[in-house]
Order: C-alpha cells, then sequence, then structure tokens
C-alpha cells in the first residue's frame, strides 16, 4: 500500500511511504498486521474481507434455516415458540439476502472486476472500504436486535401495518429498518463506484463488447441497486418515521392504503432477485467456457439477455402481489410481463448448454457446480413460470411451493454459481488450489441435500402447506404419498446433508491454508486478463497495463489459430506471458493511500441510525462523529502527493525492500 | 497511455489523465447519485400524491398553503440557480475571488429558503397540522423536509467549498469541483419546482 516503486539501482525499486499529509490527522501508513486490514482502500483486501464477512453471515443464516427445519421436522415442535420462530424465519432470509448473497456477490465484483478490465484498482477506492465498513455495521445493527430484546418477526418484506408500532412492539423492527438502511447506503455507493470503474477504467482496446461476461452482469447488477435501493430507502424511511417519531403513513385507522408499503418494498423488491442471481450468472458464464473449452456460445446473446433481464425486472414487480387485489388489467400486464422475462433467461440456458455440446468437458468441482446452478436454476425457473399465471399464482400464494422456487432459484441457481466462483478463483486470489477430492464431497453433499430439503417442498405447497406456519399436527397432515410429516421429515433431513456439504467447503479451506503447495498460475488454462498477472496478484495488478484485442484476451495471447487446420493451437503458457509483462513493468506506479476516515465515517452513521432508537443524545453524536470524519476525508487527498513519497525529504524511514510480488 | 495506465483514476481526472470515457469519474458518480435520487424523490412523491386528500380531522391543503409567501421563497431558490452558474463560470475562468462571492451568495439564497420553510412549518403547526394529524401532514412534512435537508447539505457544501478553496487545500481540479457542487445544487432546484407544482399549486 501507499507506494510508489521507482527504477532504483538495478532492478529494486525504492518503496517509499508517504509521511506527512493535509487535513487533521496523519495517513496511516502501515503495511502489516491489523491495521493494514483495517485501514487499507485496495480493492483485492476488501473483497477478501467482503467474504469473510458474507461467509460469518451465511454460517448464522444456516444456523437459522436448521433451527427452522428442526422445528418443522416432527409433529408440534418443541425447538421454538411461536414468537422465536418468527424472528427466526425473519433473520433467515434477511441474513441470506442482505448480509450474505449481496456481499458475497460484492467480494467477487471488488477482487475481479477491476482485474478483469485491466485497471490497478476502483474509482473511488475510500468509498469502497467506506461500502464494506457500512455494510458490516449494518450487519451488526441487525443482529444486535437478538440480545437487544428480540429480532424482526415481520418476514422478509416486513409488511404493513403488521410491521406497525401495534403489532410488532418490540424493537426488533426498529433494528431491522435501520441495518438494512446502513447496509442499503453501503451498496448504493458501492454500485455507483463500480459503475464508474467499468465506464472509465477500462483497458485501452477493452470495448464494451470485449468485456468478460461476469464484469458485464456485475454493471447490470450495479444499475438496478442505483435504481431500486433508493426506493427501499423510502421505504424504510416512512416505515423509520411511523414507528419512531408517530407518522402515519401505515396506519389504516387514519385511512392508510397498506399497498403503498407493498407497491414500495417490491419495486426495490423484484429488481433485487436479479441483482442476487445475475452474479451468478456472470460466474458460471466464466467457468463453462474455461472448462469446456470452447469460447461462450452467443457473447453478445449471453451480454443483451442479461442487461434485458436487468431492464424487464422492473416491470414485473406486482407478481408478487396477485393476491392483494389489484383488479384485472394490472395483473394482466404484469402476468404477461412476468412471463415475457422467462425469454431472455431462457436465452441464456441455451448458451450456456450450447457452450458445452461438443466442448471437451473437464468435470471440476468449479464446473459441477456450474452445471448444477444451469440444472436446477432451469426447475426453479420453471416453478416460476406458474407463478406468472395469475390463477395458479393465487393458489400458490404464501405457501411451501413459493419457498419450494425461490429456494430453487436462490440456492439451486445463485449459491451454487457462488460456490463455483470460489473452486475456480480461489488459485487466483490465495495461489493455492482447493482439494478437489473434498470438493467433489461439498458438491455431491449440496447438491442431495438440497434437492432433499427443497423438492419435497413443491409437494408440501401444492398440498396447501403454508410458508411461515410455527408447528403442523399429525391430525391433519394427510395421508398416503401426500402426508406432510413424512415430507417435513425428509425436508429437514435433506436440510442437515446440505448443512455437512457446506461443512466440507469449511474444511477444504482449512486445509488449504494450512498446505503448503502452491497453485501454478494458469491451473484451468483460463480466458480472461485476472490470470495475466501472478497468483496471488500485486499489490497493484498488473505491471503494465494490457492492451485489449480480443474477447477473452488471455486466452488469445496463449492461443494462435493454425490456418491449415483451423484449430487454435497453444503457442505461450501464462508463466511466459506474465513474466514478459514483469520485464515491461510500468517504472512509476501510485496506489490511492490508506486511510482512517471510512471506518470513522461508518461509525459515526451507525450511531446516527441507532440514534432513531436511542434518542437525540446519539444522533447528535453520531452527526458529529460524521460531519468530522467527512471533513478530514475532503481534506485527505485519495493519492498521497509526489513530495510525501521523495526518498530525500524523510529522515531514514524509508526501506529498501524487494519488489511486491 | 502508460502515463494514463499508471494512476488509478480519480487521481488521474486532477492531472488531466484520460478516462476509456473522457468524463471525469467524480462528474460521472455525481450523475449517477443524482439518477438514484430522482427514484428516492419518485417515492416520496408517489407517496404524497396518494396521501394529500387524506387529512382526517386537521386541515385540508388548500386551507393552510400560503401560495404567495412559498412563490416568494421558490423564487429565491430558483434565483440561486442563476448565481451556481455565475460561479461555475467564474471557476472556469480560474477567478477565485469571484467563485467564493457567487458560491457565498448562493448559499445564502439557499439558506433564506430553508428559513421560510421553517417559517412555514411553524405556522402549518399552529394553523393545526403536526406531523401525526392525518396522513397528509405525514407525507407533507416527509416530502419537503426531506427537499429542506437536500438543500441543507447543499448549503453545507457550498460553504465548505469556499472554505477549502479559500484556504487552497482544494484536491483535483478546482472548476470542477465546483461545477459538481453545481449539479448537485441544481438538481436539488429542480426538484423543487415539480415540489411546488405538485404540492402547492395543483389544487387537491
Amino acid at each position: 500500500m501507499a507506494i510508489i516503486e521507482r527504477p532504483g539501482t538495478g532492478t529494486t525499486p525504492v518503496v517509499a511511504t508517504p509521511q506527512q499529509t493535509l487535513g487533521a490527522v496523519k495517513r496511516p501508513v502501515e503495511t502489516k498486521g491489523w491495521r493494514e486490514w483495517l485501514f487499507t482502500v485496495d480493492h483485492k483486501k476488501i473483497g477478501i474481507m467482503y467474504g469473510v464477512v458474507a461467509m460469518v453471515f451465511f454460517i448464522i443464516g444456516g444456523v437459522e434455516a436448521l433451527l427452522i427445519r428442526l422445528q418443522l421436522a416432527m409433529p408440534d415442535g418443541q425447538i421454538l415458540s411461536a414468537d422465536k420462530y418468527n424472528q427466526m424465519f425473519t433473520m433467515h432470509a434477511t441474513t441470506m439476502v442482505f448480509l450474505f448473497a449481496m456481499p458475497m456477490a460484492g467480494a467477487f465484483a471488488n477482487y475481479f472486476l477491476p482485474l478483469q478490465i485491466g485497471a490497478r484498482d476502483v474509482a473511488f477506492p475510500r468509498i469502497n472500504a467506506l461500502s464494506l465498513w457500512l455494510l458490516i455495521i449494518g450487519g451488526l445493527v441487525l443482529n444486535a436486535s437478538w440480545f437487544l430484546g428480540g429480532a424482526a418477526d415481520g418476514g422478509w418484506f416486513m409488511y404493513a401495518p403488521n410491521s406497525g408500532p401495534i403489532f410488532s412492539p418490540s424493537h426488533g423492527v426498529d433494528f431491522w429498518v435501520i441495518g438494512l438502511q446502513i447496509a442499503g447506503v453501503a451498496s448504493l455507493l458501492g454500485s455507483i463506484n463500480l459503475i464508474v470503474t467499468v465506464v472509465n477504467m477500462r483497458a485501452p482496446g477493452m470495448s464494451l463488447m470485449k468485456m468478460p461476461v461476469f464484469t458485464w452482469m456485475i454493471l447490470v447488477v450495479q444499475f438496478l441497486l442505483v435504481f431500486s435501493l433508493p426506493v427501499i430507502t423510502v421505504a424504510l424511511v416512512l416505515l423509520m418515521l411511523q414507528r419512531s417519531y408517530g407518522a402515519t403513513f401505515f396506519d389504516v385507522s387514519q385511512g392508510a392504503d397498506p399497498l403503498l408499503w407493498q407497491h414500495l418494498f417490491w419495486i426495490f423488491g423484484h429488481p433485487e432477485v436479479y441483482v442476487l442471481i445475475l452474479p451468478a450468472f456472470g460466474i458460471i458464464s466464466e467457468v463453462l467456457p474455461t472448462f469446456a473449452r470452447k469460447p461462450l456460445f452467443g457473447y453478445p446473446f449471453v451480454v443483451f439477455s442479461g442487461a434485458s433481464i436487468g431492464l424487464v425486472g422492473f416491470g414485473v414487480w406486482a407478481h408478487h402481489m396477485f393476491a392483494s387485489g389489484l383488479g384485472p388489467v394490472s395483473v394482466a400486464v404484469f402476468s404477461v410481463a412476468t412471463m415475457a422475462i422467462a425469454i431472455p433467461t431462457g436465452v441464456k440456458i441455451f448458451n450456456w448448454l450450447l457452450t458445452m455440446w461438443g466442448g471437451k468437458i473437464w468435470y471440476t468441482t468449479a464446473m459441477n457446480f456450474a452445471i448444477g446452478l444451469v440444472v436446477l436454476f432451469t426447475i426453479g425457473g420453471l416453478s416460476g413460470v406458474t407463478h406468472s399465471v395469475a390463477p395458479s399464482d393465487t393458489q400458490q400464494t404464501d405457501t411451501y411451493y413459493i419457498v419450494a422456487h425461490f429456494h430453487y432459484v436462490l440456492f439451486g441457481g445463485m449459491v451454487f454459481g457462488l460456490f463455483s466462483g470460489f473452486y475456480y478463483w480461489w488459485p487466483k486470489v490465495f495461489g493455492k488450489m482447493l482439494n478437489e477430492k473434498l470438493g467433489a464431497w461439498n458438491f455431491w453433499f449440496m447438491v442431495i441435500g438440497m434437492n432433499l430439503t427443497f423438492g419435497p417442498m413443491h409437494i408440501l405447497g401444492l398440498q396447501g402447506q403454508p410458508r411461515r406456519m410455527y408447528v403442523w399436527t399429525e391430525a391433519r397432515a394427510g395421508e398416503g404419498f401426500f402426508n406432510l410429516g413424512f415430507w417435513n421429515l425428509i425436508a429437514s433431513i435433506g436440510s442437515f446433508i446440505l448443512a455437512v456439504g457446506v461443512l466440507f467447503f469449511l474444511i477444504n479451506v482449512v486445509i488449504t491454508a494450512r498446505s503448503k503447495k502452491q497453485a501454478p498460475l494458469d491451473p484451468w488454462d483460463a480466458r480472461t486478463l485476472e490470470w495475466l498477472t501472478t497468483s496471488p496478484p500485486k499489490a497493484h495488478n498488473f505491471d503494465r497495463i494490457p492492451v485489449v484485442h480480443h474477447l477473452d484476451e488471455f486466452f488469445h495471447r496463449k492461443y494462435e489459430e493454425d490456418t491449415a487446420t483451423h484449430t487454435m493451437k497453444k503457442v505461450a503458457e501464462g508463466e511466459d506471458l506474465v513474466r514478459v509483462e514483469e520485464e515491461a513493468a510500468d517504472a512509476h506506479i501510485h496506489l490511492p493511500s490508506p486511510s482512517y476516515w471510512p471506518i470513522v465515517l461508518s461509525v459515526g452513521v451507525g450511531l446516527l441510525g441507532l440514534g432513531t432508537i436511542y434518542g437525540i443524545p446519539m444522533i447528535v453524536l453520531g452527526f458529529a462523529i460524521t460531519l468530522f470524519a467527512s471533513y478530514g476525508w475532503i481534506l485527505e487527498p485519495s493519492v498521497a502527493e509526489e513530495i510525501d513519497f521523495e526518498p530525500s525529504n524523510n529522515d531514514g524511514n524509508t526501506k529498501e525492500i524487494a519488489p511486491l510480488g | 497511455m502508460a502515463e494514463t495506465a499508471t494512476h488509478t483514476a480519480d487521481h488521474a481526472s486532477e492531472h488531466g489523465h484520460e478516462t476509456s470515457t473522457g468524463l471525469s469519474n467524480n462528474k460521472l458518480a455525481m450523475w449517477l447519485f443524482l439518477g438514484s435520487e430522482c427514484l428516492l424523490f419518485g417515492g416520496l412523491i408517489s407517496t404524497y400524491m396518494l396521501y394529500r386528500g387524506r387529512v382526517s380531522d386537521g386541515p385540508h391543503p388548500m386551507a393552510i398553503f400560503d401560495i404567495p409567501f412559498t412563490s416568494v421563497s421558490s423564487f429565491v431558490l430558483l434565483m440561486s440557480s442563476l448565481t451556481m452558474v455565475l460561479a461555475v463560470t467564474a471557476a472556469q475562468r480560474g477567478d477565485d475571488s469571484r467563485t467564493n462571492l457567487w458560491l457565498t451568495i448562493t448559499a445564502v439564497l439557499g439558506a433564506t429558503f430553508v428559513g421560510g420553510q421553517v417559517y412555514e412549518f411553524t405556522a402549518f403547526i399552529r394553523e393545526g397540522l403536526g406531523f401525526s394529524t392525518s396522513l397528509f401532514g405525514s407525507s407533507f412534512y416527509t416530502l419537503t423536509g426531506f427537499h429542506g435537508i437536500h438543500v441543507s447539505v447543499g448549503v453545507l457544501m457550498l460553504l465548505s467549498t469556499v472554505g477549502i478553496i479559500r484556504k487552497n487545500k482544494i484536491t483535483g481540479n478546482k472548476a470542477e469541483v465546483v461545477e459538481i457542487v453545481g449539479l448537485y445544487w441544481h438538481f436539488v432546484d429542480v426538484v423543487w419546482i415539480i415540489i411546488f407544482t405538485l404540492v402547492y399549486l395543483i389544487p387537491s
């Protein structure tokens, strides 16, 4: 961090740390220990921290899910009270959506997006750090409610007026509102940052249609976030004003319209669904061509279908509200729009199938998860189309059929995509390969567990078991094949098999971390620019910024077409290419300097939010810290001045160290 | 190319390096933020439009609005956009003292508007329209209050810009910083035109 590399004597650059700064507080210069992580603005370190945080919340959300399944495994479950059960499913969903899925996609986006477009960092490195710390604060606020009078209990979409002060008297909903508001600000800042990065910081020659599909999908997602997050912000503000300051927005006795919340929530909530799934689509669009050893079939179709999913995704929100009596015209319009969005999604499925068709498929764990996504997402997608038919949806609303559907698309789709990404990119990030044998156990336990858990829920739902019911009784469970007790038990057993699958992954991570074996530079014969550097990448990513001529630039630098046979022949190894880059390294590289302000600012915002629960003094304190940190931020240049680095200007603190990487 | 490539881009703009699109990162980010803000105000305005006729036992909008007064304060706010434009052109000429002058005048006009809003709120409360009185009350104060907070943040930004220019501690391209603050300011003005029309001028 905070380094300039200069050609010193021979090939050893002098690395100087800045000694002075503008602003109130001296700039952090640590390059070791915990401070290096706390104050970092490096997109790669931030990406790893996103991943760790998301994984922790994945485990928390998973334990919540297991408690739910334990409660429902047997008739008249005794594990949870009705109240605790409500809190459990609310927090399970909220945690998985906002604290696992979005941050984990953020981890991949942060780490790989700059690498894939040949940039040295994101456009606003300090804002990037701020997003991370705000997310962490938001997650802590949300989960603090468990210890401060009970968590939110209104379901993840928190319908009004049920979420109002009369029906939800505990502070749970207040913590939920504030936690999500803060996490929302984090996402908004992150999305603006990533859009600017993609739009403005691509390597020379990388036109939009030469960008990797992962980068494309992340770009689409960020546009969805920029335009959908403000809508839930409004909803949350209205609810907060009602609960803490006596506003009447959802007070039906005053003539309020309960549908207001539903509209605001789902105008955000449906684009959110695509926010969750598109990053996974992006990941497998990288993984499938690599392991099928063929270029992605119909690249422009994959890109444009992704973009049109994003666009149409803004026009289908009311299909979550078919049962609320919207009137026949609205229902018809949203019904047709929902059917229409299946088309671009289907286009993608066929593109992936045709990418694999005729390829020399290499069944690694990453590939298995990617194929798993294609199959399981298709099942979830098809049950999704049944919801678009409004009369049928009216039967399915609020039953386990819905639960089955969205777990197939979110677990079978999104989670499988993310796991595919773990196995594919692990050697890039950590320089070591995850164990493939444990990977196979990981994969098969997850596939079997997931189908046993969520498959039976289709039957449960069509038989009429409502979601969010905290007990069921033997007397009303039915007979024979459709006995609810049997299928509930199977689902609960499945959930533990699933958990064992995830455990295999965690064991794999520990074993890999302990092993000494280094991964080869290009273990998968990959195709995109992130592989054109060392593993793990150097702090400055690329020794020189690559000039891009092709889609799949890295592949085209390794392979040339044999004109006689029209086949691609390997002419260079990844190692050779990286060596070429190292020899032609730029002499003069500025990296953004670490900063105290992102973490200070996020603490200020956290206190400001909690002040709506704990009163004016905390708001004042939070506001003061926020303001102080903002001025510190403004007065600190994002990159230390040239003079700060001059070795002649400092008093012997400069060390000569070996070149990075 | 080598020079461009070796800098991260928010540093790049300050040295006049090029980005892929030629737009500066900071300006692009502000445009995206304003795009997002459109949806924020969209949600608040929709809520108001849904609830503006629902007055319970409280006063009706048309009974308490003082349209001539609000017209004057709206005019003051709109004029601040003109002074903002003058500040931006002064900044582009490199004329620091004129830039600071026009920025200060813009801030004063903005503060006048906020002062008018505070007066208006106290008058409405005296006439019986509390925050909790009715759906109309809640949504009116929320919408116009949100806008007022935006104007106040803008005033703070303008005065900070003046302070930082005077202390010569601005990081990055000075004219561009003023222009970006200006983008935000004009946006807040445009939103007020919409709010003024929908809330005050169109009878419910």
